[in-house]
């Protein structure tokens, strides 16, 4: 199996190194043209503002959004997230629209709010999954049809699923924890 | 529970911004310029490193109203300089909500002897060297991200080129050297053991390392993600330039494709007039900034 990273801006090497632990094969994807045999995809963290540029200079979204309408597994982490939701309450970037939720960037405040937090995760059994929160987006409204597979204490959902694809607004690929990895991987 | 202010998050920050460029910028219009070109975060300044060269005399952290204009004109993340040493500047900053800090030496040093304690801030730091010792005497102190320093304000990538090289070197000896020669290293450098072969096993900073000083082309850029730069810095190299707007998106392209030369044939034409530079050769040893706070 071979799987894509966004790699235009961001950590997509933190997300390879973690792939590459699980003994996946992986591809860096900066142009359409290297979208070919991937068989699942994950966008990455980074700036958003900045991802999405780029996506839109190198004619990405098109591809991709084709790529979740025939199923193939896609993951969105913060950034990535960001550019899979149906809508933001931002001005910018211009979202991918892939899944069904209403996400607000920086929704903590500033980088002194950035935490971690323990959360319980659905489908991945009762360990903490100890989760790192970078001016991280929230999800405030999600459709029918998505599944929310871990929230915050106060209720806001951090981790939803839609069939196929998978967001979280904070960065499994940067805990040592490789659980959500492996929950990804098995969506194909 | 939720945990502000960790290790993970502040070196996490800085692992966000990889394969971006941050750009000096000194008003919301310049800061907004720098964010639709690309930009992953933007370096909130009162004068550019070129122009305070050119002004002499000592430099300071920016008006608070200045950094505060920026930070509420874009979405990116901001950053702005303290006084290597400088405690309670850090500590302003901090409290401003600024998102990076840089302990730079472009700023006239407050202490001739220490560096800002940077583990007891909640705000990342980012700190400049020269070398390798240098880079992890930083990131002992708590720095989270580190840029080799380069020469602000020249528009002359040499002494970056320069500084990255003597990193990735030093790197390279490391990974070759024999148990018992480590901890002669350690002394020669300043550096602790366990710093330094966490950074052997590595095979690089262990933290996010980004190329500054004199970057001001999309070849300079690109050159120095060759040279395993994280990403680039570019300080007076796009607003003192003829065409900022083209120049910036021109170095954002050349930081993601840097492998792509034809990519970067294309995103280098017709960028108008460069920034005008000064050979960092032609400077007196006093008018260099890179070696101060070799500490």
């Amino acid at each position: 199996m071979k799987v894509g990273v966004l790699a235009v801006q961001g950590d997509f090497a933190e997300h390879i190194a973690v792939l590459k632990r699980l003994g996946v094969d992986t591809a860096e994807v900066r142009l359409p043209r290297d979208l070919e045999g991937v068989e699942a995809l994950i966008m990455p963290g980074g700036e958003s503002t900045t991802i999405s540029y780029l996506m839109d200079l190198y004619d990405l979204k098109g591809p991709i959004k084709e790529m979740a309408g025939m199923g193939v597994p896609i993951w969105g982490t913060c950034a990535g997230m960001i550019m899979m939701a149906r809508e933001l309450t931002d001005k910018e970037p211009t979202p991918m629209g892939l899944m069904d939720i209403l996400v607000t960037r920086n929704a903590f405040g500033r980088q002194i709010d950035s935490f971690e937090a323990d959360l319980e995760i659905k489908n991945l059994g009762h360990e903490a999954f100890r989760a790192v929160f970078i001016r991280a987006p929230v999800i405030f409204d999600v459709g029918q049809g998505v599944d929310v597979l871990a929230h915050l204490p106060d209720g806001k959902p951090v981790a939803v699923q839609q069939r196929n694809l998978l967001a979280t607004a904070f960065h499994p690929e940067l805990s040592p924890d490789t659980r959500l990895h492996q929950y990804f991987l098995n969506l194909k | 529970m939720a945990d502000t202010g960790t290790w993970r998050g502040k070196a996490g920050l800085a692992q966000m911004l990889k394969g971006g460029v941050i750009m000096d910028v000194v008003n919301a219009e310049q800061a907004q310029i720098a964010a639709e070109a690309g930009a992953v975060s933007v370096m909130a300044l009162e004068r550019v490193p070129a122009d305070i060269r050119a002004m002499g005399g000592g430099a300071r952290m920016a008006d608070p109203t200045k950094i505060l204009e920026i930070m509420s004109a874009v979405s990116i993340p901001v950053m702005a300089k303290c006084r290597i040493g400088h405690f309670v500047e850090a500590q302003v900053l901090e409290a401003m909500g600024v998102d990076y800090v840089d302990e730079s030496e472009v700023l006239t040093p407050a202490d001739e002897s220490h560096h800002v304690w940077k583990h007891n801030f909640k705000v990342p730091f980012v700190c400049g060297c020269r070398d390798l010792g240098e880079a992890l005497r930083r990131v002992a102190e708590g720095a989270a991200m580190i840029r080799t320093k380069g020469e602000a304000g020249t528009g002359d990538v040499f002494e970056a080129v320069r500084h990255k090289r003597a990193v990735m070197d030093a790197i390279r000896r490391l990974q070759n050297m024999a148990d018992d020669e480590l901890p002669t290293a350690a002394k020669e450098w300043g550096v602790d053991m366990e710093l330094l072969i966490e950074t052997s096993n590595q095979g690089r900073l262990p933290v996010v390392n980004f190329a500054a000083g004199g970057v001001a082309s999309p070849a300079d850029a690109a050159l120095m993600m060759l040279l395993r730069a994280d990403g680039v810095f570019v300080g007076s190299g796009i607003f003192k330039s003829g065409d900022p707007a083209k120049r910036a998106k021109a170095i954002v392209q050349a930081v993601t494709d840097y492998n792509d030369h034809k990519i970067i044939a294309e995103v280098s034409r017709d960028l108008g007039e460069p920034m005008v530079g000064i050979g960092v050769s032609t400077l007196r040893a006093e008018e260099l900034l890179a070696p101060r706070g070799n500490l």
